[in-house]
């Protein structure tokens, strides 16, 4: 069981500058994201686009605001739970929730922020009928353990990087591969694109273009797919598992069944006050929540994890006193012992007889 | 300032007669957006960058478009149900010249 203050739900830019203010206040907090790393869509979807409405950056791009969040919440010591997904909350006698992934782990704290963007990131299924019949049986949308292909017949679809990586990676493991794609071109990496096309030709991928999956058949598992081709028509293709690598798209998911109030694909909170949701000690920030006249705005996230925070506290200390401090005056010190202060100013002395002016009458 | 009319038949094939301001730099996404033609969360997900495809559109007037770059071409190539009169809504700005254009939402 991880023990925290502020549970995190959601690893994103707004995720992670609540640890910023929730430190100021000397709130230990602990993320859990769906995703592999931190950083949400900034670092799923956009890495490599500018941004240009963060106050006081002309110009940043996506991922580097996530390292520069990640540099600065570094000295409070987050702890994370990434690639698993928040499953269930249950609200405990003591008042505490604990918070329970898809993979088990636990999670126990007296206040949880949901900072889950539009949700997780959940593999883009095609749309193929009978596809979720077949799930653990044959039909993977991730690849987890490449050895769990060994020697069998593999079908891939997609024209991404994961699809063409993949494809590369277990011509070593598979007996046989097939990577399916609806176009003559790709968008990865060159030098992916040029490897399959260089494995196709040795005989060792076996690359259909201008070809969609269509059909998966078999009896409880995978035996084969048919093929759909421009031109060629309906080609049936013997495998033992089809993997659709078409990217992820973020789903509210399990968040939407823990009772809050949900208005349009997000929660509802109070925007007059702490953006708290109806249920007491769970709050909503960033893209997340909804309130009359939301902006879904990295920066509004920001002040909206900093109000919440404050209420939070009050809602752990409720006899402590406390005022915000600004950070120039109070610096910032960390849980790891680092402390960041504001200069003191300098006094210089000056090394002159002080003389008393003549009085002039 | 003029306002160009637009017809749109949702997902769940309900049609919609719509003003769009040419004057405020906005695209198709943002259009339906902005009347709810498509529930929050399900269009215009990536905000707009045509990296996701959710606001997919099948485009059924012969109006001459804007040209489709690549990024929007690599998307297509990546998404569901793509037809030939596919595009994406991020990518197809709101001018004068689109008065009248008729599109159909593709499916979620």
């Amino acid at each position: 069981m991880i023990h925290t203050d502020i549970l995190i739900i959601g690893a994103g830019p707004v995720g992670m500058f609540t640890v910023f203010e929730a430190g100021l206040l000397k709130l230990h907090c602990h993320l859990i994201d769906a995703l592999p790393q931190a950083g949400g869509q900034c670092s799923e979807i956009y890495p490599k686009k500018p941004i240009y409405d963060i106050p006081a950056y002309p110009e940043v791009l996506a991922g580097d605001l996530i390292n520069n969040l990640a540099a600065q919440i570094k000295p409070f010591e987050p702890g994370y739970t990434l690639g698993e997904r928040a499953e269930i909350i249950e609200k405990q006698e003591d008042g505490d929730f604990i918070v329970t992934t898809n993979k088990g782990t636990k999670h126990k704290a007296p206040v949880v922020f949901i900072a889950g963007g539009l949700g997780s990131f959940e593999p883009r299924k095609p749309p193929i009928e009978n596809i979720t019949d077949y799930e653990d049986h044959g039909v993977e949308y991730i690849i987890r353990d490449p050895e769990f292909y060994r020697n069998k017949r593999v079908v891939i679809s997609g024209g991404g990087d994961s699809a063409l990586d993949w494809s590369i990676f277990l011509t070593n493991i598979a007996r046989e591969v097939s990577l399916v794609h609806r176009r003559n071109d790709f968008r990865g990496a060159l030098d992916s694109v040029e490897k399959v096309v260089e494995l196709s030709r040795l005989g060792k991928i076996n690359l259909i273009t201008e070809a969609e999956v269509k059909e998966i058949h078999g009896k409880e598992h995978v035996n084969s797919v048919t093929i759909k081709h421009k031109t060629a028509g309906n080609i049936v293709k013997k495998c033992d598992h089809f993997i659709p690598l078409f990217g992820l798209s973020p789903k509210l998911g399990p968040i939407g069944n823990w009772g809050l109030n949900i208005e349009k694909n997000a929660i509802k909170v109070n925007n007059a006050l702490d953006y708290s949701t109806n249920i007491p000690g769970i709050y909503a920030i960033g893209d997340v929540n909804t309130y009359p006249g939301k902006l879904k705005l990295i920066l509004c996230g920001f002040h909206e994890a900093t109000i919440a925070v404050q209420y939070a506290y009050k809602l752990i200390n409720p006899d402590k006193k406390y005022v915000m401090k600004y950070t120039t005056v109070g610096g910032v010190e960390g849980f790891d012992g680092t402390k960041k202060v504001a200069k003191k100013s300098e006094v210089i002395k000056i090394n002159i007889e002080p003389k008393v002016p003549a009085l002039e009458l | 300032m003029s306002d160009i009319t637009l017809h749109i038949i949702d997902r769940e094939g309900k049609k919609h007669q719509v003003l769009a301001p040419t004057d405020m730099a906005m695209n198709l996404m943002e259009v339906i957006r902005s009347y709810e033609l498509a529930p929050e969360g399900t269009i215009g997900v990536c905000g707009g960058m045509a990296m996701c495809a959710s606001c997919q559109c099948y485009i059924t007037s012969d109006h001459e478009l804007s040209k489709m770059e690549d990024d929007e071409d690599i998307m297509l190539a990546e998404a569901f149900h793509v037809e030939d009169n596919s595009r994406l809504g991020c990518q197809i700005p709101i001018t004068k010249y689109l008065d009248g254009l008729t599109l159909q939402l593709a499916p979620e």
